[in-house]
């Protein structure tokens, strides 16, 4: 077993694991964050990302042990409070969902994407940057929408970190 | 995933000191899958994450350094990349997605070498020389095969010097694993015309001499017009039969100087 040392969502948190624990099970078996979904297990799917010191990242591809010190942020930590994250929103508002399990990943992916290429991402932008997240019940329709105005609804610097 | 030992490695010396019987690990996008697969058993892993020495580019000369662990975003947002050698920025920029890109680095793909990889093509059209813990490696005789190279055992690659030239890379990807089904890289440089292919070969990376002899004499997409490669010695597979590979190669190179 190794300490591994971590802020998460803000909070500095430890805990004891083996080597081979994945990032995503450290999140969600240790510190009970289950948001974070595992659903291909290959880095192909994407409702794993988590963004690790500000980039995202698939924590099903990442060792809980390679995060030693690093900031983390999960979807858990997007929302103020009652108050969701306009991301979370946009999503929310335009149906980016259906059985809902890829959206996690989706989030942070979204997030992610406006800290990188800022407020106003067209279409083409949106569907090539989520290359990496696969969905199988919306056909991406609606998840491109919520994105875009996700974008557009956070503000105009740093957004989740 | 099977149980293993695990060692921070803070220094390149304490990186190779560490090794014994294990593997290094770089950013883990290929190495983490191939061990939950168990296609890949070590017992050991040696996280090269911490190493600072391994991070960041830098121009030598009439080379550009890009340091093993370098990750695929750093290269392709870097603007003194885009500058000495024009072209790597978007192929990096290419590699699967960008949650892979946030964590995959050069140098874990040079070692993995994977036939169907982006960089190997890079690498072997600019001729670039790969930079190990004892020595240096020109690309002509590092990659040998599928997944094989001329690494020792417990040999650590440092860096990765591209000589400053222009790169043209086009590439088909696997729509689902955005690895390349056909990547064709095409540098003309000090070394003359040279062109490149990863995804479709059989032993991996290779160069296609052909269209080096048409693009010598008229460096244009028009010289490679209605070529392809020989299907003999392509991947067949699910995705593509070797002969439609070999089509895509022409396809690509053509594509590779039209566009880039």
């Amino acid at each position: 077993m190794a300490k591994v040392s971590m802020v998460v969502n803000g909070k500095p948190v430890s805990g004891e694991v083996e080597p081979r624990t994945l990032l995503v099970h450290f999140l969600r078996e240790t510190l009970r964050l289950t948001g974070t979904h595992v659903g291909c297990d290959t880095s192909q799917c994407g409702a794993c990302v988590v963004h690790v010191d500000g980039a995202a990242i698939k924590s099903c591809t990442t060792l809980a042990v390679s995060c030693e010190g690093a900031h983390v942020t999960t979807i858990e930590g997007l929302a103020q409070g009652d108050r969701l994250h306009p991301m979370q929103e946009a999503f929310r508002d335009n149906h980016g969902l259906q059985c809902g399990f890829c959206t996690p990943g989706m989030i942070m992916t979204a997030v992610d994407m406006v800290n990188r290429k800022g407020n106003r991402l067209d279409e083409t932008t949106i569907r090539h940057e989520l290359e990496g997240n696969i969905c199988r019940c919306t056909g991406y329709h609606n998840i491109v929408k919520a994105v875009a105005a996700g974008a557009a609804n956070m503000p105009a610097k740093a957004a989740a970190e | 995933m099977y149980e293993f030992t695990h060692h921070a490695a803070t220094s390149v010396a304490d990186a190779v000191g560490a090794l014994g019987e294990g593997k290094f690990l770089a950013g883990g996008q290929t190495l983490l899958p191939t061990m939950k697969q168990r296609l890949a058993m070590p017992g050991h892993l040696v996280d090269l994450g911490k190493v600072a020495e391994l991070r960041g580019v830098e121009e030598k000369g009439d080379v550009l350094v890009v340091k093993a662990m370098t990750r695929h975003v750093e290269v392709a947002t870097s603007a003194l990349v885009a500058r000495a050698v024009p072209g790597l920025e978007k192929l990096a920029g290419m590699i699967g997605d960008p949650a892979v890109r946030n964590r995959g680095t050069i140098g874990g793909s040079i070692a993995n070498n994977d036939p169907t990889a982006d960089y190997p093509a890079a690498c072997l059209a600019l001729k670039a020389t790969i930079v190990t813990n004892t020595r240096r490696i020109s690309a002509d005789d590092y990659f040998t095969g599928l997944f094989s190279t001329a690494l020792e055992d417990g040999e650590l690659i440092t860096a990765v010097e591209f000589p400053k030239a222009k790169l043209h890379y086009a590439k088909f990807p696997n729509p689902a694993s955005r690895y390349a089904m056909v990547g064709v890289a095409i540098v003309k440089g000090a070394d003359g015309v040279r062109v490149a292919v990863t995804g479709s070969g059989g032993d991996g990376v290779f160069r296609w001499s052909e269209a080096e002899a048409k693009l010598k004499a008229d460096f244009s997409a028009g010289a490679l017009e209605g070529m392809k490669a020989d299907a003999a010695g392509m991947m067949s597979d699910i995705h593509g039969s070797a002969e439609y590979r070999a089509h895509l190669v022409g396809v690509m190179a053509r594509r590779a100087l039209s566009e880039s």
